[in-house]
């Protein structure tokens, strides 16, 4: 680290985590068509014809009747254009938002345009959709648009299709830059060298409080409840720790006996992982009466 | 006869702010503690509490439950939140006293933009099954909406360069502002397109940053400050979520939140301050609300000056109040906008009087 050593402590986070939808009725059709290489839209009641299609019928808010084929070529009604692209859009060149409308239709597509430069794009550009080789029923079964030249769409399909019927996956990732508050970092060297420094109250918190290594549950539930990246074994016990010296108590593991064994007053001891406090343990003193903690609930 | 009013408001300044957490408690405290100051409060006086914020943006889960430490959670409080602009969260604060529950109320918002790749995260408020899923990013979506006025003829790209330079000018006397300063629109103009045709100066800058406003029932305003901003008209309406179904080019939710808090024919402000992220979306907004040369627009220098995220919104009313509040306006209305491409519009409407 080239921080100073008072400097807020900050590091990258990233999170993925990816969305199961289900599609409900019309929008299973219109993905379903996708991956087979059509685009389906909705008439609506006033007689315009909604591509993507709706699936409440934006004047009567009825479902639509039977879905009916647009494009697959349309024109530019709209564009901007992206220099550098970022992670996980259509195309990692530079290339061009649209709204499309495409043919048939009175509504308007949202995609992107493969057009090489700024300069090949125009209102009113003829495009038609580059299909994705594996297409999954997802909007991304259109792996992008491009100039068309009005020539027949021959292109003939040497991709693969596979439908989860009536759902659809997004991956989302995202990145942050995280940064830890004066107090937080304060506590978090603290952590780096083996000792729980706690700050007196004030706004802001100046003075520093160097606090036990023991403290006392104060309440826990055992969590019985397994999830993806759990790294101890359930049954196991989350407490609520008051330090000796604390007025708040704070979150911890409390591991090293049987879960049926901790309790309210349990007094506990800080046993040191490579990250901090790894968890709390027994540390054999005999419990502390409530009214010691009864505060601090 | 208004029932509630503005009587205080602070905002953090606006910047990358590396001492600040996802959590805005570094940013809220000395911005509560600042709208306490200037009407003689303290958070025992405070009946009801609502914030604005963003899990996406804080990048974590019950973010908001964080930013309660700024506030402190004992002794127990009535505390709500929105997932969306601090705008909204006084919208319910204001509901709230209407019904008599509370006296006075404060509603909170903030957002740490930086630390996300803001034009990333935006993605996520677009139809998740549809659109989302491109990651179109909200500079670009923007840019389509910009690009459909230059080619409709409804402005050019020098009136969107002089919306910026009059904004940096404005902010120059705003202390919270993250930019301002003289510039000339032709100046801009030689600058290179971010998202064509939007170039730098078309798009809010990055900013962290909260926002704080008091309101009270009229019992306790006139008690808490000596010329309260009166609200005389409150709502807020949204268009569609399908941005190729509806008209970019108009903005009945804008026009619809003004009319039905007291604008139409013969309705007038003296200060209207704007949430136009971008310079097309200020001309926008005031054709759609039909706000003429009379009306002075943004003299905070608006979002374009200082966007914080969840925050900028609610400072928009907060500085049309405090030009009531100040006497620099007789009438004033505040607005915020939340959703892609000014799909969703708030209207406060305040006076010094209280006559509607």
């Amino acid at each position: 680290m080239t921080q100073p050593a008072t400097a807020p402590l900050r590091a990258p986070l990233d999170i993925e985590f990816d969305y199961t939808r289900s599609l409900g009725p019309v929008l299973s059709q219109f993905m379903a068509a996708l991956a087979e290489r059509r685009i389906l839209g909705a008439r609506g009641a006033d007689g315009r014809v909604h591509a993507p299609p709706f699936e409440y019928d934006p004047v009567t808010a009825e479902p639509p009747g039977d879905l009916l084929p647009v494009g697959p070529e349309g024109a530019v009604l709209s564009w901007s254009w992206m220099p550098e692209p970022l992670a996980d859009q259509p195309l990692a060149v530079p290339f061009a938002w649209a709204l499309i409308r495409l043919d048939g239709a009175d509504t308007a597509l949202l995609h992107a345009v493969d057009a090489g430069s700024a300069a090949a794009m125009r209102t009113g550009l003829r495009v038609r959709p580059r299909w994705a080789a594996a297409r999954t029923g997802s909007i991304r079964d259109i792996a992008c648009f491009e100039p068309s030249d009005g020539a027949a769409d021959d292109d003939p399909d040497t991709g693969s299709a596979e439908v989860n019927p009536g759902m659809t996956i997004t991956p989302v990732r995202l990145h942050y830059m995280h940064t830890a508050s004066p107090g937080e970092s304060f506590y978090l060297r603290g952590l780096a060298g083996h000792r729980l420094l706690g700050q007196r109250d004030g706004v802001p918190t100046r003075e520093e409080v160097e606090l036990s290594e023991s403290g006392t549950v104060t309440t826990f539930c055992i969590v019985n409840v397994g999830y993806p990246g759990q790294k101890v074994t359930p049954p196991y016990v989350a407490a609520q720790i008051l330090l000796d010296g604390a007025d708040i108590a704070f979150g911890h593991l409390v591991l090293g006996c049987d879960a049926s064994e901790v309790r309210m007053g349990m007094r506990v001891r800080a046993v040191w992982g490579d990250e901090g406090v790894s968890h709390f343990e027994p540390n054999g003193e005999a419990d502390a009466p409530y009214e010691s903690y009864e505060r601090f609930m | 006869m208004s029932e509630v009013a503005v009587v205080g408001f602070a905002q953090s300044p606006v910047g990358v702010r590396e001492d600040a957490t996802t959590s805005g408690v570094e940013m809220l405290v000395p911005t509560i503690a600042e709208a306490f100051g200037a009407c003689g409060l303290t958070k025992s006086d405070i009946g009801f509490w609502c914030s604005g914020s963003s899990d996406y943006l804080a990048g974590r889960a019950f973010s908001f439950v964080s930013a309660v430490d700024a506030i402190g959670a004992v002794p127990p409080t009535m505390e709500s939140h929105v997932e969306m602009d601090g705008a909204w969260a006084l919208y319910e604060a204001w509901v709230k006293l209407l019904t008599g529950d509370a006296d006075i109320a404060l509603a909170y918002g903030f957002g740490k933009s930086s630390g996300a790749e803001l034009r990333r995260v935006m993605a996520l408020q677009l139809d998740p099954y549809l659109v989302a899923p491109l990651w179109p990013d909200s500079v670009s979506v923007a840019a389509l909406q910009a690009r459909l006025g230059l080619e409709a003829g409804r402005w050019t790209e020098k009136d969107m360069a002089e919306v910026a330079a009059r904004s940096r000018a404005a902010a120059a006397s705003n202390p919270a502002a993250q930019v301002s300063g003289q510039v000339a629109a032709a100046d801009l103009l030689a600058r290179p397109y971010v998202a064509e045709p939007l170039r730098a100066h078309d798009c809010a800058p990055v900013g962290d940053g909260a926002a704080v406003v008091i309101i009270a029932s009229a019992a306790r305003a006139r008690e808490l400050c000596e010329r309260p901003a009166w609200i005389t008209g409150f709502a807020h309406r949204t268009d569609s979520g399908s941005l190729g179904a509806r008209d970019l080019l108009a903005v009945p939710s804008a026009a619809g939140a003004w009319s039905a808090a007291g604008g139409g024919s013969g309705a007038w402000v003296d200060v209207a301050e704007l949430h136009a992220p971008f310079t097309h979306q200020e001309i926008l907004l005031r054709e759609a609300m039909g706000l003429g040369d009379g009306v002075t627009v943004s003299p905070s220098g608006g979002a374009l000056c200082g966007n914080p995220m969840f925050a900028a919104g609610l400072a928009r009313i907060g500085e049309a109040a405090r030009a009531v509040m100040s006497g620099r306006a007789g009438r004033a209305l505040g607005h915020a906008t939340s959703g892609p491409a000014l799909q969703q519009n708030l209207v406060c409407v305040m006076s010094g009087s209280g006559e509607a």
